[in-house]
C-alpha cells in the first residue's frame, strides 16, 4: 500500500486544494440536516409527557454538547499527531477546533441554563455535569490563551498541543459524571450498547441534528482551517498565486 | 515526550537525583522569601475571609475546610511561577536539558522541593487555620492528609504549566488560566475528605481517590513539563 497519501496530507497547499471540493458538499450536507432535523424536532416530534414543549431545547442542546466533547479529543488528537509526526497541517487544524469548540460549549451551557429553569427551576445549579462542562469551557480558554502567548508560532503549536492532550484526563470525567455522581442532570438518554431510554419518534430527529451537527462542525472546521493556513502561508508562492488570480464570477 | 536515554553511559559528571535534590532544597532554603511569602499569603487571606463573609461561628465552620482548600491552591499556584524561571534565565536550565539522563529527574527533584517548602508547611498550619476558622471536631486529620497528599499534586500538575511559560515574560495569569482546570479533581477530593469526616462518613475513599491521583501525577506530570521545557527552550 502507498503511503503517498498520508504524506500528502501534511501539506497545507494540498489540504487546501481538495477541500475546496469538499467544502460545498459538507455544507450542503450539514445545512440540509440541521434544517429537517429543527423542522421535524421543534415542529413535528412529539410532546414529552414530563417536560411538556420545553424538552425540544434537547435538538439543540444534545448535540452542540456531543460536539463539544467530540471537539477536545479531535483537537488534542490532532496536536498528538502534530506533536509525534510533526505535521505543520495538524498543528492548524488543532488551533482551528479550539475557538470552535469553545463556542459549542459555551452554546451547550447557555441552552442548559434555560432549559434548566422550565425543569429544574434554576439557571445554574453546581451540578457535577454543569460544572465540568464549564471547566471543559475553561480548558478550551486555556489552550487558545496558551497557543497565542507565543512569538514563535512553533512553540505555540508544540505548547498548546502539549496542554491539549495534559487535558484530556478531564474528559472522561467529565463523560461519565452523570453516571459516577447523583447529580441532578439527567443520566445519558443514549446508549452506544444498549437499548436508548427514548421513544423513536424523538429518537430520529435527534439522530438527524446529531448527524447534522458533525456535518456542520466538519465544515465550519474545514473554513477555519483554511483561512488559518492562508495566514500562514501567506509568504509561500502558491498563496500568492492564488491571490492574484482574479475571482470567478460563479462564486460571487 | 521525553527521549528515553540511557542512564549508564552518563558520564561521571552528571549529577543525580540525590544531588540534583539537594543542591535544590538548600537554594530554596537559602531563598527564605521564597518560602515565607506563599505562606504569609496563605494566612492573611484567610484571616481576611471571617471579615469579608461574617464572623458567625456556624457559618465559617461549614465554609473552613473548603476556604482552606482554595487559599491552599491558590498559594501553591503564587509560588509555581517561579519554579523554573530562575533555571531558565541563567541557563542552566539548558544545561539540564543537554544532559545525557532524562529530564524528567531535575523536574521531580525541584517539584519535590517545592512541596516541601511550599505544601508541607501548608498542611502543616492548617491545623491552626482550621481552629481559626472554627472547623468541626474530627476534621483537623483528615485536612491535614489531604493537604499533604493533594498538595503534591498540585505542586506536579502545576510544574507543566510552569515549564509550558517559562519562556513567555508575563506568564502569571495566563498561568493560572490554563492550570486551574487541571487543579479541580484534586479540589474537588480534597474538600471532599474533610466533609465525609465531618459527617461522620468514612473518609478512607477519598483519601485513596487523592492518592490515586497523586501517583498519576508523579508518573506522567513530570514527563509533560520534560516536554514542555524542550518546547520552552526552542523558543
Amino acid at each position: 500500500m502507498s503511503w503517498q497519501w498520508f504524506h500528502r496530507m501534511g501539506s497545507p497547499r494540498w489540504f487546501y486544494q481538495k477541500s475546496s471540493v469538499w467544502l460545498p458538499w459538507l455544507g450542503a450536507a450539514g445545512l440540509i440536516l440541521l434544517t429537517v432535523g429543527c423542522i421535524w424536532g421543534l415542529g413535528f416530534a412529539p410532546q414529552d409527557a414530563k417536560q411538556g414543549n420545553s424538552y425540544r431545547i434537547m435538538y439543540i442542546h444534545v448535540p452542540a454538547a456531543f460536539l463539544a466533547l467530540a471537539g477536545y479529543y479531535i483537537m488534542a488528537i490532532c496536536g498528538a499527531i502534530g506533536l509525534i509526526w510533526k505535521m505543520k497541517l495538524s498543528f492548524v487544524v488543532m488551533r482551528a477546533a479550539a475557538p470552535i469548540g469553545a463556542a459549542l460549549t459555551f452554546i451547550s451551557l447557555v441552552t442548559g441554563a434555560v432549559w434548566g429553569k422550565p425543569t429544574w427551576g434554576t439557571y445554574w445549579v453546581w451540578d457535577a455535569r454543569i460544572t465540568s462542562m464549564l471547566i471543559l469551557f475553561f480548558l478550551y480558554l486555556g489552550v487558545m490563551a496558551l497557543s497565542g502567548a507565543f512569538s514563535r508560532e512553533q512553540s505555540g503549536d508544540k505548547a498548546s498541543a502539549l496542554l491539549a492532550l495534559v487535558g484530556t484526563v478531564n474528559i472522561p470525567i467529565i463523560y461519565k459524571s452523570v453516571d459516577w455522581w447523583f447529580t441532578l442532570h439527567q443520566p445519558a438518554t443514549l446508549k452506544l450498547t444498549q437499548a436508548s431510554t427514548i421513544d423513536p419518534s424523538m429518537f430520529y430527529p435527534l439522530i438527524t441534528m446529531i448527524a447534522g451537527f458533525y456535518l456542520f462542525y466538519a465544515w465550519v472546521l474545514t473554513l477555519h482551517t483554511r483561512t488559518l493556513i492562508l495566514q500562514r502561508e501567506w509568504r509561500t508562492q502558491w498563496v500568492r498565486e492564488l491571490l492574484e488570480q482574479p475571482v470567478p464570477a460563479a462564486k460571487s | 515526550m521525553c527521549e528515553p536515554e540511557s542512564n549508564s553511559t552518563a558520564p561521571a559528571s552528571t549529577p543525580g537525583f540525590y544531588t540534583l535534590f539537594r543542591t535544590e532544597f538548600t537554594l530554596a532554603v537559602r531563598r527564605r522569601s521564597d518560602i515565607v511569602n506563599p505562606l504569609l499569603f496563605f494566612v492573611t487571606v484567610l484571616a481576611l475571609m471571617p471579615l469579608g463573609i461574617g464572623p458567625e461561628p456556624e457559618m465559617l465552620s461549614r465554609m473552613a475546610a473548603g476556604l482552606i482548600w482554595v487559599m491552599a491552591l491558590l498559594a501553591t499556584l503564587l509560588s509555581q511561577e517561579s519554579l523554573f524561571r530562575g533555571d531558565y534565565e541563567d541557563g542552566s536550565l539548558e544545561q539540564l536539558a543537554l544532559q545525557s539522563q532524562p529530564l524528567y529527574y531535575p523536574v521531580l527533584a525541584k517539584v519535590l522541593v517545592h512541596w516541601l517548602v511550599t505544601g508541607v508547611p501548608l498542611a502543616v498550619l492548617s491545623p491552626l487555620l482550621g481552629m481559626m476558622l472554627n472547623l468541626g471536631q474530627g476534621g483537623y486529620w483528615p485536612l491535614l492528609m489531604s493537604l499533604a497528599l493533594g498538595t503534591a499534586s498540585l505542586s506536579l500538575i502545576g510544574a507543566v504549566g510552569a515549564a509550558l511559560t517559562v519562556a513567555l515574560r508575563r506568564p502569571g495569569l495566563l498561568l493560572a488560566l490554563i492550570i486551574m482546570p487541571l487543579y479541580v479533581p484534586v479540589l474537588i477530593f480534597g474538600t471532599g475528605t474533610v466533609q465525609a469526616a465531618l459527617d461522620g462518613y468514612s473518609y478512607g475513599p477519598q483519601l485513596a481517590i487523592l492518592g490515586a491521583i497523586l501517583a498519576a501525577a508523579a508518573a506522567l506530570a513530570p514527563l509533560a513539563a520534560a516536554g514542555a521545557i524542550r518546547i520552552s527552550l526552542e523558543n
